[in-house]
């Protein structure tokens, strides 16, 4: 089916951050189908960022913590945090200048489903490669992505498979791993979990060896399993397979990325169908992301505008857009932060509860003020206040070049709340429409 | 926070709250209910853990001078309350609240399979859930669910400081969050007051928080406009300047039913002796002048400070002249209305958990506390009927 202007510009907005003029003429060239399978082929498997080199070597000295004094670990402290700080600052790098935003949108939607935190993880380094590994496998087989989350060490610190043995099972790994990574709640007893918490014994992180994954043979628990209906000695791995075996996993992940991409009402006779699709086919998510996105559902009219901009979308998508001056990207970090998205830093295991979530009313007032900063403050080089002839002209080109009616069609995904100037002033404009209640929608 | 840029601030704001609100026709169709909700609550938050052994001293019992050589507070320095149990000396300032039975302490607070996470044991705190059970929306966020305020309230909550909304956290609970109230009326001041709805959820939802904003900034600058100035001087502290907002707001009889305030410091893994003492001596000082500015204001029987905290700290000290994250500790209720004492029972050192005390109170009874007596909800579901009210105010 062709696309119009608004279409390419729907898509745009729910694949990535959003497009210029330009951007969406050149995918509204396209019918919807052909659009969506090159954003889906578009999507990479690394950043193109490099990562700052003190993070990769921010791991546990070799020879252990036990011999450094007070004031050695509150510095080596203070050091990660900064380090934390670099990463943060690398991952919206990659955000405001990578050539497919939809890989970044799956990466973060893979960093809000396997979480882990800084807070709690404490190395810059592992949380750097649980990104890589989240991107590597955003658009490839959950399955895969699902046994190397499993073992990644980020995630075996954040939900204690370090601390589970034989003897003191820890069910926290097992109990996330059924209720927010495969099945959802409703879909497993609690003697599941704990059966299943046993599979996962011995599976460490070699902190300071390196921070690898290793296995213990003996802090594992070889003895009988009986898990969702199978009986065993099970390993980890038996564990994730049984989870992928339920129905329930396909349906939670489908109806999930629905949420994310299409709409927050999914709809079950269509989830259901997806979701064999997505089990039979071996888990692609390529196959269900198409699947997603060219559902009649995500291309009606009703579905336009209807879901909130994460912060960072907000702040990467109005850079982008507006081609706003960023001098430093940790800055963007700690905005993210205020705005209730800190990136690597879920506030908990559950993730960002995200949707209408999003906006409180310090938030809601911490965005407009930002968004007010970026277009008119001197600090963030905001092109309105360059404009009136304080030095160099920032924003982007298309603003000024563009009929009025275009300028309001790219930034307002609907009819605006607020009467809009349509003067001489495009700023002016584009000012109103970015303060608009509708900027805050996708 | 100075009253004088507030009311500088609040005279250069568009006057929309002079606008006639539909809601202020309600008022009186709504005056019963308002006397529940006259009564404040104000939420301490002891951020990180606060340690409790060394809040409420068993200075007669030698184990803890045994699992703390260098941590312990010397038998000579703890305010001694009973032949058993004493304060730190930095809570010094309190000593007049206790003599005038104004200060209640909880002894051994905490929750039965103790999480000893920072984040899922506040989530379990500020969600009033089971330790394995995982909810959604913050206790009072779900109360003023069942118990809407009334609509003269411009908000539920308001919360100070740099926390998230924890125990108001929920789809739709009210709350403002402020560093300071002049930056916040500033921030709010940009906004447009809507009429609009919308047939787009999110698009509507915006709406409502900004309806709601512009709502918040009207009233509260209403108020602080004809408010008296404080007399009190409170501590620079970041507590003390979040105790002396919340005096400001409730001085100018801004309506709401809970402020939260949070003081962050207490994961004092390392080096805690000259850090704990500090944050003690600054929490003490800045409850002291608010007790101070509502008295003067005639408020303090009608408020209800309660401290709480994600977990206790464990028995012995760490090696690095610190302790760890722990299990049960006391909290405090304070006010015109509180029954002063202490409550429970503190916890055996003698009968250890892992290292970690076992808890006499459940947590849940602190809330029954405030929503079954103080506020007169006894009926309430938040907390199940086990959870029973401490007899603590009068």
């Amino acid at each position: 089916m062709p696309m119009t202007f608004q279409d390419a510009r729907h898509l745009l907005a729910r694949t990535g951050f959003g497009g210029t003029p330009a951007d969406i003429r050149e995918l509204a060239r396209l019918d919807r189908e052909a659009a969506v399978d090159r954003l889906l082929a578009g999507v990479g498997t690394t950043a193109r960022t490099s990562p700052p080199s003190q993070v990769l070597n921010a791991l546990p000295p070799v020879e252990g913590m036990k011999g450094l004094s007070v004031e050695q670990k509150q510095a080596l402290k203070q050091e990660r945090r900064e380090e934390a700080f670099e990463l943060k600052g690398w991952w919206y790098q990659e955000l405001l200048t990578t050539p497919s935003p939809l890989t970044e949108r799956l990466t973060l939607f893979w960093h809000n489903h396997f979480t882990s935190s800084f807070h709690k993880v404490k190395w810059p380094a592992l949380l750097y490669h649980q990104n890589v590994l989240l991107r590597h496998h955003a658009l490839g087989s959950f399955r895969d992505l699902l046994f190397q989350i499993a073992k990644d060490p980020a995630m075996v610190l954040y939900l204690d498979t370090q601390t589970n043995h034989k003897d003191h099972p820890n069910e926290n790994f097992a109990r996330e791993l059924f209720e927010l990574f495969t099945l959802g709640e409703g879909h497993y007893t609690e003697v599941d979990i704990k059966e299943a918490a046993r599979a996962f014994t011995g599976w460490h992180v070699a902190l300071h060896h390196g921070g690898g994954f290793a296995f213990n043979r003996r802090q594992h628990d070889g003895g009988v399993k009986h898990v969702l209906g199978k009986t065993g000695a099970f390993g980890g791995e038996d564990i994730l397979a049984i989870a992928l075996d339920q129905p329930a996993c396909a349906r939670y992940l489908t109806e999930k990325l629905w949420r994310e991409f299409v709409s927050d009402e999914p709809d079950a006779r269509e989830v259901e169908r997806l979701a064999v699709q997505f089990r039979n086919g071996g888990y692609q998510i390529a196959q269900l992301l198409r699947g997603l996105l060219t559902l009649p559902q995500f291309w009606a009219p009703e579905t336009r505008g209807v879901l909130v901009k994460s912060p960072v979308e907000l702040l990467v998508g109005t850079i982008r857009l507006l081609n706003l001056p960023i001098k430093d990207t940790t800055t963007l970090a700690k905005y993210g932060k205020r705005l209730g998205q800190d990136l690597f830093d879920p506030p908990n295991v559950k993730g960002w509860p995200g949707g209408t979530r999003w906006i409180t009313s310090a938030t809601l007032l911490n965005r407009w003020q930002l968004l007010q900063r970026g277009l008119r403050g001197a600090d963030m080089g905001g092109p309105m206040h360059t404009h009136a002839g304080m030095g160099e002209m920032h924003g982007a080109a298309w603003i000024t070049e563009e009929a009025a009616e275009t300028v309001q069609a790219v930034l307002a995904p609907v009819p605006p709340v607020n009467p809009i100037p349509t003067g001489e002033d495009r700023w002016q404009m584009v000012f109103h429409l970015v303060m608009d209640p509708t900027f805050q929608l996708k | 926070m100075l009253r004088r840029d507030l009311l500088k601030f609040a005279a250069t704001l568009p006057l929309l709250w002079l606008a006639p609100r539909p809601f202020d026709l309600l008022a009186a169709s709504s005056a019963p209910a308002r006397g529940r909700w006259d009564r404040i609550l104000i939420l301490v938050e002891l951020n990180g853990g606060n340690d409790g052994l060394n809040t409420l001293v068993p200075y007669s019992d030698e184990r803890y001078y045994q699992a703390r050589p260098h941590l312990a507070i010397p038998r000579e320095r703890v305010l001694q309350l009973s032949p058993s149990v004493g304060l730190h000396y930095a809570l010094e300032p309190l000593m007049p609240l206790w003599e005038k039975r104004q200060l209640a302490i909880i002894q051994g607070v905490g929750y039965p399979d103790p999480n000893r996470s920072h984040f899922r044991s506040i989530e379990i705190w500020d969600t009033a859930s089971a330790s394995q059970q995982v909810l959604d929306e913050g206790w009072l966020a779900r109360l003023f669910e069942a118990y809407p305020l009334p609509e003269t309230f411009a908000t539920d909550g308001i919360l100070l400081g740099q926390r998230d909304g924890g125990p108001l956290s929920g789809k739709t609970v009210r709350t403002v969050a402020l560093q300071d109230p002049q930056q916040f009326l500033q921030q709010a001041s940009h906004v447009k007051a809507v009429e609009q709805s919308s047939t787009n959820r999110a698009l509507a939802h915006i709406l409502q928080v900004q309806r709601e904003l512009t709502h918040a900034a009207g009233d509260l600058a209403a108020h602080l406009q004809q408010a008296p100035p404080l007399q009190t001087t409170f501590p620079p502290s970041p507590i003390g300047r979040q105790l002396e907002t919340a005096a400001q707001l409730l001085t100018a009889k801004v309506p709401v039913a809970v402020i939260r305030v949070s003081q962050t410091g207490f994961d004092t893994h390392a080096g805690q002796l000259g850090h704990h003492e500090r944050l003690l001596k600054e929490l003490a000082e800045g409850l002291a002048a608010f007790r101070q500015a509502m008295v003067q204001a005639g408020l303090w029987d009608r408020v209800l400070l309660m401290t709480y905290s994600e977990f206790g700290r464990r028995v012995g000290e760490n090696a690095s002249a610190g302790t760890d994250h722990g299990t049960a500790a006391p909290h405090l209720f304070l006010g015109g209305s509180v029954k002063g004492g202490l409550y429970g029972s503190m916890p055996s050192l003698n009968d250890l958990q892992e290292g970690d005390l076992k808890y006499r109170v459940d947590y849940r009874s602190l809330y029954a506390t405030v929503m079954r007596s103080w506020w007169e909800i006894p009926e309430t579901t938040i907390v199940g009927p086990e959870y029973q009210a401490i007899n603590c105010l009068a």
